[in-house]
């Protein structure tokens, strides 16, 4: 794939390609391209709307964020052959456990952000392990996950509480450690000296006045940098990264040459689930409380993102930058077009003719460089 | 060959074509955001949408919807930031959950923006993101309410169909009715979905293991439409106590035919149009009236109808 080595250039197996080359068949291309288009875009329509204030950007950085710590999640796991629709029903149940065990049953919240993690990153196994077994498609296994993690997502607040709005955990969480590297913020005087300076715009009235409207960088977007660095490190500079190609290109060629393709695919599967929980987490922690219906549509929002970002659904094919720079297309077009006064029920018509051009020039891009048919 | 070209520019220009017109529409007057936290496929809120239209339109200012697509209260928080972030006179909106929502409201409060809380939440909320007032119908109240009427109509048990299970506010209705009534909710309250062939087969499945069942509480035109239909099919209609809230087109027809007793009127249209005169008349010359704005409940019956009937889903 991409770490093709060109010091060993006089081995005669390594067909030797310029740099520029090499440059142009990475995966991420269109995602780069993309991204300056939608940027470009957005200064001449909505330059002056308030988008590119300091709250604006918070506002489209936060939902990029979001967007690629499923990403992440989603695109190893489809570069390693495999689909997970179950993240959005994750997300919702994972923030439902921790809101149950923290509020409902009193339970230190360290504790109940380790053992929602514990049981989600299991559910993630189990997926993963009826896919190797069975040799289902996982398209059906995890659907049927979507819909058994969504129902008891909501008959558990239904039962035990009788609501579906659990609220409470954000004084449950505070003072906790574990809670603080989920939900809180990070370089807050570094931002109060942006304010100072009016750099940043501050509040004009109110217990905060003074304060600026950005307080700080918040642990979402930090998670959300934190997994595209270990997910694209993992891809592209270990043993275990060519796995994972190796796995969702050819499982079989992969098998019999070593790869545990099984134990890859089913690691996979955990890891998504891990970064769905992430997500939800970070999502109770600011929020301060659960909903049944957190996270519905977001497993599509996440392959979206993938897919933009130049990954193949058949596997074998894809990056984590690209991934990111698809969750920073698909979160700055969804708010953006909010900026550009664009009608509010329009908005997914213009994502749908996004993802589809999107799609199409990463296709057009790798067969023109790569010469492939 | 051509005629794919065709449907592509004329795609390319139905798209392309809001963007130009609000960009020109944007040059001048106040402008005020309203948020819901309704889902896409919530019909009753079409009367909102009215609303603000007629509103922006009498008092000449700028005037946008927004809402989360699923119903997610998480992204609807977003969508206020993101309302603020653009710097508008005022925001009205929504307050269904008031642990995720209170954050951002107050957030843009304190950034200058003038904010009206409409339909969910209670006035004591409102006062404490700091919002200038709250228009609306508590609903646990008007649950309360329409409780005790049916009471005193001779109801002793009831079936209450969710279709919003997620919004807490919906909940509060069925509590109220059944504090109202002074029966415990216990199993009585479904969680009907919003899709209306689940609703009525769920309602006829209800209505076949509980035949003692009194009355029926619906939520509004989502869960009431396809509750007509479905005792139309079991032959209760007329026959069991049918209450809703809400108004809309099949509804009225209820009321009228005899089937649905009263519908619960929070007038929707209020919601939407007095925040925006309000505001505007605040933002102009500084009148603001001294007090939150109770736009329902107001029960619809059979007697004077013909109004209602007109306007259902459009303006009632």
């Amino acid at each position: 794939m991409s770490d093709a080595p060109t010091q060993f250039a006089e081995d005669e197996r390594i067909k030797t390609r310029s740099k520029f080359r090499e440059a142009m068949i990475r995966p991420e291309l269109g995602g780069i391209i993309g991204t300056i288009t939608v940027f470009a875009m957005f200064l001449i329509f909505a330059g002056d709307s308030g988008m590119f204030n300091s709250q604006g950007v918070m506002n489209w950085s936060q939902i990029s964020a979001q967007f690629m710590i499923i990403a992440v999640g989603a695109c190893l796991l489809m570069i390693a052959g495999e689909f997970d629709l179950s993240v959005g029903s994750m997300i919702g149940f994972a923030g439902m456990l921790i809101a149950i065990f923290s509020v409902t049953l009193g339970w230190p919240v360290w504790l109940a952000i380790l053992v929602t993690f514990a049981i989600a990153t299991a559910i993630g196994a189990l997926n993963g392990f009826i896919v190797v077994r069975t040799g289902l498609p996982s398209f059906i296994v995890t659907l049927a996950f979507l819909f058994i993690l969504r129902g008891f997502a909501i008959y558990l607040p239904q039962t035990i509480e009788r609501k579906t709005i659990i609220g409470g955990v954000a004084d449950a969480a505070e003072g906790d450690w574990l809670a603080a590297l989920f939900g809180g913020k990070i370089l807050t005087g570094l931002f109060q000296w942006f304010g100072d300076n009016g750099w940043i715009a501050v509040f004009e009235r109110g217990t905060r006045k003074g304060q600026p409207v950005v307080e700080g960088l918040p642990m979402l977007i930090v998670w959300a940098i934190l997994l595209v660095i270990i997910g694209h490190v993992i891809l592209t500079k270990t043993r275990f990264g060519n796995w994972i190609f190796a796995a969702g290109g050819d499982a079989e060629a992969a098998r019999n040459s070593g790869v545990p393709v099984n134990r890859v695919k089913i690691l996979m599967f955990m890891f998504t689930a891990f970064c769905a929980t992430v997500f939800a987490t970070c999502q109770v922690m600011e929020f301060g409380g659960a909903g049944s219906d957190r996270g519905l549509l977001k497993e599509f929002e996440a392959i979206i993102a993938v897919v933009i970002g130049g990954a193949l659904l058949t596997g074998g094919y894809g990056s984590v930058l690209g991934a990111a720079l698809g969750a920073l297309i698909f979160g700055v077009v969804q708010q953006g077009l909010f900026f550009a006064g664009v009608e509010s029920s329009l908005f997914r018509v213009f994502l749908g003719l996004i993802l589809l051009f999107a799609v199409i020039l990463n296709t057009y891009i790798r067969r023109v460089i790569t010469g492939e048919r | 060959m051509t005629s794919i070209f065709k449907t592509f520019m004329l795609a390319t220009t139905v798209a392309a074509a809001p963007m130009m017109l609000a960009t020109a529409a944007s040059a001048e007057g106040e402008k005020y955001i309203l948020v819901s936290h309704a889902p896409d496929s919530d019909s009753w809120w079409n009367t909102i949408k009215n609303g603000i239209a007629l509103a922006g339109e009498q008092m000449n200012v700028e005037v946008e919807y927004r809402n989360p697509p699923t119903g997610d209260l998480a992204d609807m928080a977003r969508i206020i930031e993101q309302a603020a972030a653009s710097g508008p006179n005022g925001i009205i909106t929504t307050l269904s959950d008031y642990d995720v929502l209170s954050g951002p409201i107050k957030a843009a409060v304190d950034s200058g923006v003038d904010v009206i809380i409409m339909n969910s939440g209670t006035p004591d909320q409102a006062r404490e993101v700091g919002a200038l007032m709250y228009v609306g119908q508590p609903e646990y109240d008007a649950g309360h309410a329409a409780g005790m009427r049916a009471k005193a109509d001779g109801v002793g048990s009831f079936l209450c169909v969710n279709h919003y299970i997620s919004s807490p506010s919906s909940t509060e209705r069925c509590q109220g009715f059944a504090d109202g009534l002074g029966v415990d909710l216990g199993d009585q309250m479904i969680d009907s979905g919003q899709d209306p062939a689940e609703i009525k087969n769920r309602v006829l499945a209800y209505l076949n293991t509980n035949p003692e069942t009194d009355a029926i509480l619906t939520l509004g035109p989502t869960s009431a439409d396809p509750t007509l239909l479905a005792l139309e099919e079991n032959g209760m209609a007329g026959d069991i106590y049918f209450g809703t809230f809400d108004l809309g087109e099949e509804i009225v027809k209820g009321l009228k035919a005899g089937v649905i007793n009263w519908g619960i009127d929070q007038q929707p249209f209020l919601q939407a149009y007095l925040p925006v005169v309000v505001l505007t008349n605040y933002h102009r010359y500084g009148v603001l009236p001294g007090n939150n704005i109770n736009s329902g409940p107001g029960f619809v019956t059979k007697d004077g109808l013909e109004k209602v009937e007109e306007f259902a889903g459009e303006y009632r």
